[in-house]
């Protein structure tokens, strides 16, 4: 059976720049460029690195914003005119439908970017939860791209000087090249950089122009991951999913204060029992020698009994050493605790590590 | 000494009665940087098609298939820290193990360079 991938506006340009297309979330997208993992994910944490995110997906919403809300895990009347936050949609077991951001970079509303695999099922969802209260339009006519990396600003100081103004997760309108884009500074890689959503008729243009920067290399999926597990950062699928809640997956800080308080999100009751209890499983950080720990190995304790499982794993070429995260029962989560994972069925020691693996370099002013 | 190739792209070289097995630099460039190698162990027996190493890039696990029947005599140790050999020097300094073959014969069934090369073209 063949199916038919979905483009962004900057296939082409993948293509001309030697990308390795593989297919990801129903789209035709680069894993690698010839640069390969390593060096693309070295470039990024040195220089700066061009990620086409166009696959995920955004959308506006306007209206009733309590009705968004209810929805979410943040509170929205904490979120400024040019501020953005990261937030969940919660199932009524507390499982995870989706990670999300939510900002209002203008007077229209909320804009959220949710991830590719979910985006059809958020977006139906939103809209049932909504009807008669509030408007959500998805918005697939413009791209996402991400410039990423410490010399991101030094780019964006020359393209478009006042977006450097902005600080870690504000955001706001913008003039690049002549081009209107709404603009964040956030990313997925632990790094300053800047999350750029444009007309799609422009994204070409403009993905060259920011390629044609020195400092600018194009960034796959491979490295793009690599990036995000040394930033300890979720993959939705993987690292979460609607099994797992938010205090599983240790993003407590991800549910407002008054939402906690008022406990009128989807599955709060199984929040604050797990959070009073005190005995479920945690999301973790693991360290470990020689072969890396891939995800769904087995993390066993000293004795043999396995404690655990790994969600995402791979080598990481700025820590220089095989990282995973995983989850492990609570009397394992502390860092420096030594537990082993089963590579192909053979023990490995690993210890629980703080995420995240590599310092996060925002820029906070 | 002959250098024969399986359609898994490992590459075996026979000098008397050992053979040195390794992976292509064709499968080396598609797994990109190696990152780590799981060998097996001096003494093992192998058959013709078993899995007898693991070689970890940054983003995957690959099986590595043995092309002959035979026991490992020497295992590539440098590869422990230095994966990258694997990169940069796939039919030489990246060997993975030294086989003594079990039935020479079995080396017919293999390809020549030639027909490597255009299994791969």
């Amino acid at each position: 059976m063949t199916e038919t991938l979905h483009k962004t506006p900057l296939h082409a340009l993948h293509v001309e720049l030697g990308g390795k297309m593989v297919p990801f979330a129903g789209y035709d997208m680069p894993v690698q460029y010839p640069l390969g993992i390593m060096g693309e994910h070295k470039h990024c944490r040195e220089q700066a690195g061009l990620f086409d995110v166009s696959h995920m997906g955004q959308a506006r919403y306007v209206g009733d914003e309590a009705a968004l809300e209810a929805l979410l895990t943040c509170d929205l009347s904490e979120i400024g005119a040019g501020e953005q936050k990261y937030t969940l949609l919660p199932n009524e077991r507390g499982g995870i439908r989706d990670d999300l951001m939510v900002s209002r970079p203008d007077g229209k509303g909320i804009y959220l970017v949710v991830n590719a695999a979910t985006k059809d099922a958020d977006f139906a969802h939103i809209e049932a939860a909504t009807a008669g209260k509030g408007n959500l339009t998805r918005i697939p006519e413009r791209a996402l791209l991400a410039l990423q990396g410490p010399a991101a600003k030094d780019v964006m100081a020359r393209l478009c000087p006042e977006a450097c103004k902005m600080v870690f997760m504000q955001c706001g309108l913008f003039t690049l090249d002549g081009v209107d884009v709404m603009m964040s500074r956030s990313g997925y890689t632990g790094e300053d950089g800047f999350e750029i959503s444009i007309p799609e008729a422009d994204a070409d243009r403009i993905a060259r122009l920011l390629l044609a920067q020195d400092e600018v290399a194009a960034i796959g999926l491979g490295a793009r991951d690599s990036l995000r597990l040394e930033a300890g950062l979720c993959l939705y699928g993987h690292d979460m999913d609607e099994n797992r809640t938010a205090v599983e997956a240790s993003l407590i800080w991800a549910l407002a204060k008054t939402r906690r308080e008022r406990g009128d999100f989807p599955g709060a009751d199984v929040i604050a029992t797990q959070i009073e209890e005190k005995t479920c499983q945690k999301r973790v950080g693991l360290t470990l020698t020689g072969a890396p720990a891939r995800e769904g190995a087995e993390i066993a304790d000293k004795s043999g009994n396995v404690i655990g499982i790994v969600t995402s794993g791979g080598f990481g070429p700025t820590v220089s050493g095989p990282v995973a995260m995983g989850y492990v029962d609570r009397d394992f989560m502390k860092p420096g605790t030594e537990v082993d994972i089963l590579v192909r069925g053979k023990p490995r020691a690993a210890t629980i590590t703080k995420l995240p693996f590599v310092p996060a370099n925002f820029y906070r002013g | 000494m002959t250098t024969r190739y399986t359609e898994d792209h490992e590459w075996i070289t026979v000098d008397g009665d050992i053979a040195t097995v390794g992976i292509t630099a064709f499968a080396a460039g598609q797994l990109g940087d190696v990152v780590f190698v799981e060998l097996p162990e001096v003494g093992k027996t192998l058959a013709k098609g078993d899995e007898f190493a693991v070689v970890e890039s940054v983003k995957a696990a690959s099986e590595v298939y043995a092309p002959v029947d035979g026991e490992i005599t020497a295992i590539n140790d440098a590869l422990e820290g230095e994966p990258a050999k694997v990169n940069e020097d796939a039919t030489g300094d990246g060997w993975f193990v030294k086989i003594k073959l079990a039935d020479a014969a079995q080396l017919d069934g293999l390809m020549d360079e030639a027909a490597y090369n255009a299994h791969t073209a």
